[in-house]
């Protein structure tokens, strides 16, 4: 296959590119927009804003979702906020700041074009969620409040308490009910994506299996919308939802979809640690908490007293001391990194000494306990339900897990993959974020991606290309069909003895370990060796009780579990091959003195997107160059 | 952190399909009290999946307490018992060792069973499709800062907006009533100024939904605030009955 990386970037200075695209790109005249038809896989952020505002403006929309309802997909569970340069707080924000902040965060390993738009979209989400009732925090005189987050030196984050994912994937699920009451959207939950059909080159359509009666089916449309979220479950424990997986994006790989930098995740520091074996997955505290809680351990290893009687003297909160102008605020990749540092010198705290303290007390001193709990209560909340201590009296313990991903389906700046027609959304794709994401942008991702973005691109797309809608008893819907059905009655006839969760806890285990906070070369390929037997074994000895023509979930966890091991060998040959240090990939053989991740922008200043090679074949890297127009890329520096 | 294991015999209702009867059946296991409920459940799955048995179906996603997906009736009260929680924030440490636990579905006319534990809650989007927005299409929004809000309002509306829809409320009423739900809905819009031009067609078409679900009406029980994981106040429905007959009295469409 030949592969055109052409990302579609117009020419141009950065800041005029998007509006002269939306000025100079062809458009659908609104009676001719009904006689297109899109399908949207997912229902998060991106996903339900995708599918009501195109179903608005007159297309015809199917959107799927394995939840049991729309408004369940994971985007619900973002704590801390959405960041947008409104500059309210007259600190010194503006468009090009939050532009830049956002490519350093990313390690100048992103697109300059997109990230440009993207805070140039910013501003139009709040505008739109108000609008909707999202019921933004405020303040006394009525105005919207902002709090700060990791890696920006200004108060930009708009908030509903600690549940501003909820309120706004709520608005974006609202403006979706609306369209599916009038008919414009048709809604399909509880349906599983398990294939895309791709027709003389072109995305045509996908095949579905109904999670509630197992029927699978097949759906034609114009465009096809991957919206389908992250792979931080390739790790098993992480922060994700238990159904959150790569399924939608991998089959999309395996037909022909370029899969970029899958080694690009991001640990979060701020979760709660392990508890024990019986875990099925970890819990996040919001960032925001930085903005009030003090992280530290204490200066000696194995040190096992009460943190109330560690005097000061004693302490040591390091990332004060390791970045004296961002402290507790620094960017997630080098907060995960510093707490993985401390506990690995034996400074830990807690069971098995994998924890930091964030500590309230100063806070509560300052503000009062109120205070405290009307900011954050709920998270403290949520804490002591899990670990049944009271944060307002003793530190939390906390530790970085599994959370979000930055890599994904490769893109054009028009959020159009390498398959004509196939268009990819929010975390789904790789393109704004590079090497590491900041607090509170990956919800202004999924909504501009949606609402501002998709609209004008996809628009163009038909005006181009006209209507492609091929039958669903086209023979390749037919084959794509067989092939899902097959799967099915495949994982269901092995019987064997090792459930599906066990796999996965393993093959999770083994990513986290050599391909989690800190990656070797060494480490990394023998990881790479082992993948082929446990492919191997699983298809040998995985246990899938009941029937494929009912709900069952050990099915459903068979097929994702499936996928997952083949991508955790795609994320290690990734980390392999990026042989330097940058945001949240860390190759401990490329660092500088003081432990920071040391980038090779001469040799990896690229995009690097994998082709699918055949079952057990190499995958191909093809590159897309960086290159950066207005932006100098430096060391990236938060002392 | 306890380390002592939990000897605990489980009750689950287990129902093959929609149509079938449902019986509960017996299961004894030994757990962690830092388990979490469903871990615990996943723990009992593990075991019969291993034996080639069917495990037990019961729905979940996020587990921390925001999807509002996950939801098992717990000794006759749904989502167990702990206060202000979804039952996958209930730890095992509420548990005593030896004790009997009855786990069944939540049970209602709107809400019938998929499968052993999981209900069909569709009916709660069918409401929401019927007036649960705000009419404004994407794009041309004024600034947000352009009406100004109370602090005291958004507060109030966000207490509102934190329903989860798990349907608890509906579980937990002696009428499967949805008022609860139905009512954070009508009255967080009906408190915001975005809200207002619809604000009487809404909670009119919203409360018709609710009754063509097949939930029952309100009588002033408040065993759904009890249950709430979100502790949404009964007071909402109050105010939701003050915006249903101002809308009918208007006569409004």
């Amino acid at each position: 296959m030949s592969i055109n990386l052409d990302a579609k970037v117009p020419a141009g200075p950065l800041r005029d590119k998007w509006t002269k695209t939306k000025a100079s790109m062809k458009l659908v005249n609104p009676a001719n927009k009904r006689k297109y038809s899109v399908i949207v896989v997912g229902s998060g952020l991106a996903g339900a804003s995708a599918a009501a505002t195109l179903a608005e403006l007159g297309y015809q929309v199917m959107c799927f979702c394995y939840q049991d309802s729309p408004r369940r997909a994971h985007s619900i569970a973002a704590q801390g906020g959405i960041n947008a340069a409104k500059n309210y707080q007259n600190d010194g924000d503006s468009v090009w700041r939050l532009f830049y902040d956002t490519i350093k965060g990313g390690d100048f390993r992103a697109r300059e074009s997109n990230v440009y738009r993207l805070a140039e979209c910013s501003q139009a989400i709040i505008d739109q969620c108000v609008a909707q009732g999202v019921p933004f925090a405020r303040e006394y005189g009525g105005q919207l409040a902002n709090r700060s987050f990791g890696g920006a030196q200004v108060s930009r984050t708009f908030y509903c308490r600690g549940m501003t994912g909820q309120q706004l994937l709520l608005g974006a699920y609202q403006a979706l009910s609306r369209q599916i009451h009038s008919g414009a959207v048709k809604m399909f939950p509880q349906t599983e994506m398990l294939d895309l059909v791709v027709v003389d080159g072109r995305a045509a359509g996908i095949v579905t299996r109904n999670l509630v009666t197992g029927y699978v089916e097949s759906f034609s449309a114009d465009a096809v919308l991957l919206c389908t979220g992250g792979y931080s479950n390739a790790f098993f424990l992480s922060t994700n939802a238990a159904g959150c997986n790569v399924t939608a994006t991998y089959r999309a790989f395996k037909r022909g979809a370029l899969f970029a930098n899958p080694c690009y995740t991001q640990i979060h520091p701020t979760c709660i640690p392990v508890a024990g074996d019986h875990q099925f997955k970890l819990t996040l505290m919001s960032e925001s908490l930085r903005n009030d809680g003090r992280v530290w351990v204490p200066k000696k290893p194995n040190d096992t007293r009460e943190p109330a009687s560690i005097p000061d003297s004693e302490r040591d909160y390091y990332l004060e001391r390791k970045y004296p102008s961002f402290g507790n605020l620094a960017p997630r990749d080098v907060s995960s990194r510093a707490a993985k540092e401390v506990c690995d010198e034996g400074r830990g705290v807690g069971p098995g000494g994998r924890g930091v303290f964030l500590d309230f007390a100063d806070a509560i001193k300052r503000l009062g306990a109120d205070k405290v709990r009307e900011k954050y209560g709920n998270l403290f909340d949520i804490y002591f339900q899990i670990t049944g201590e009271d944060a307002y009296t003793r530190p939390m313990r906390i530790y970085p897990a599994p959370h979000y991903t930055m890599g994904g389906l490769w893109v054009d700046y028009n959020l159009m993959s390498t398959v004509p027609g196939l268009f990819v959304l929010g975390e789904a794709n790789f393109s704004d974020h590079g090497a590491n994401r900041l607090g509170a942008s990956a919800l202004m991702q999924g909504l501009a991606d949606g609402y501002f973005v998709i609209p004008y691109t996809l628009g163009a797309y038909f005006a181009d290309a006209g209507g492609r809608k091929v039958p669903t008893d086209h023979a390749e819907f037919k084959k794509c069909m067989a092939e899902v059905t097959e799967g099915t009655n495949r994982l269901l006839g092995i019987k064997g003895k090792k459930t599906p969760i066990e796999f996965h806890r393993e093959v999770g285990k083994l990513l986290w370990e050599n391909c989690g906070m800190a990656r070797d070369k060494k480490g990394l390929e023998e990881t790479i060796q082992k993948f082929p037997a446990i492919r191997e074994e699983f298809w040998k000895n995985v246990s899938v009780p009941g029937s494929g023509a009912d709900f069952n979930k050990a099915l459903e966890q068979a097929g994702r579990v499936a996928d997952f091991i083949e991508f955790g060998e795609l994320m290690c040959r990734d980390a392999l091959a990026r042989d330097e240090s940058c945001g949240g990939h860390f190759r401990t053989e490329h660092q500088y003195p003081d432990g920071e991740a040391k980038r090779n922008d001469e040799q990896f200043m690229y995009a690097a997107a994998w082709e699918y090679g055949g079952p057990g074949k190499t995958p191909t890297m093809h590159k897309e160059p960086l290159v950066y127009e207005e932006v100098k890329p430096a060391v990236r520096s938060y002392k | 952190m306890a380390n002592k294991t939990l000897n605990l015999v489980l009750h689950i209702w287990r129902q093959k399909n929609r149509g079938a009867a449902g019986e509960l059946v017996e299961y004894r296991l030994d757990v962690s009290p830092d388990c979490s409920f469903l871990e615990m459940l996943d723990l009992l799955n593990e075991d019969l999946i291993r034996k080639g048995q069917e495990p037990v179906a019961f729905d979940y996603d996020c587990r921390e307490g925001i999807c509002g997906t996950c939801g098992v009736v717990v000794n006759g009260v749904p989502h167990g018992p702990v206060k202000g929680a979804t039952t996958c924030q209930v730890h095992m440490r509420n548990f005593r060792d030896g004790e009997h636990i009855y786990i069944e579905p939540f049970r209602a006319k709107g809400f019938p069973v998929i499968k052993d534990l999981v209900v069909d809650r569709s009916a709660f989007d069918r409401i929401i499709q019927s007036g649960g927005y705000v009419s404004c299409n994407t794009g041309g929004a004024p600034d947000g800062n352009a009406v100004p809000i109370s602090h005291v309002t958004a507060e109030a509306a966000m207490d509102a907006a934190a329903c989860i829809g798990c349907g608890a409320c509906v579980a937990a009423c002696k009428n499967a009533s949805a008022m609860l739900f139905v009512s954070a809905k009508v009255t967080q819009l009906a408190m915001l100024p975005q809200g207002q031009p619809e604000r009487a067609a809404r909670a009119k078409d919203m409360v018709e939904q609710h009754d063509r679900e097949l939930f029952g009406g309100c009588t002033n029980q408040y065993e759904c605030e009890a249950v709430c994981p979100k502790e949404i106040s009964v007071k909402h429905i109050a105010a939701l009955n003050r915006e249903y007959v101002k809308s009918t009295l208007a006569g409004t469409k």
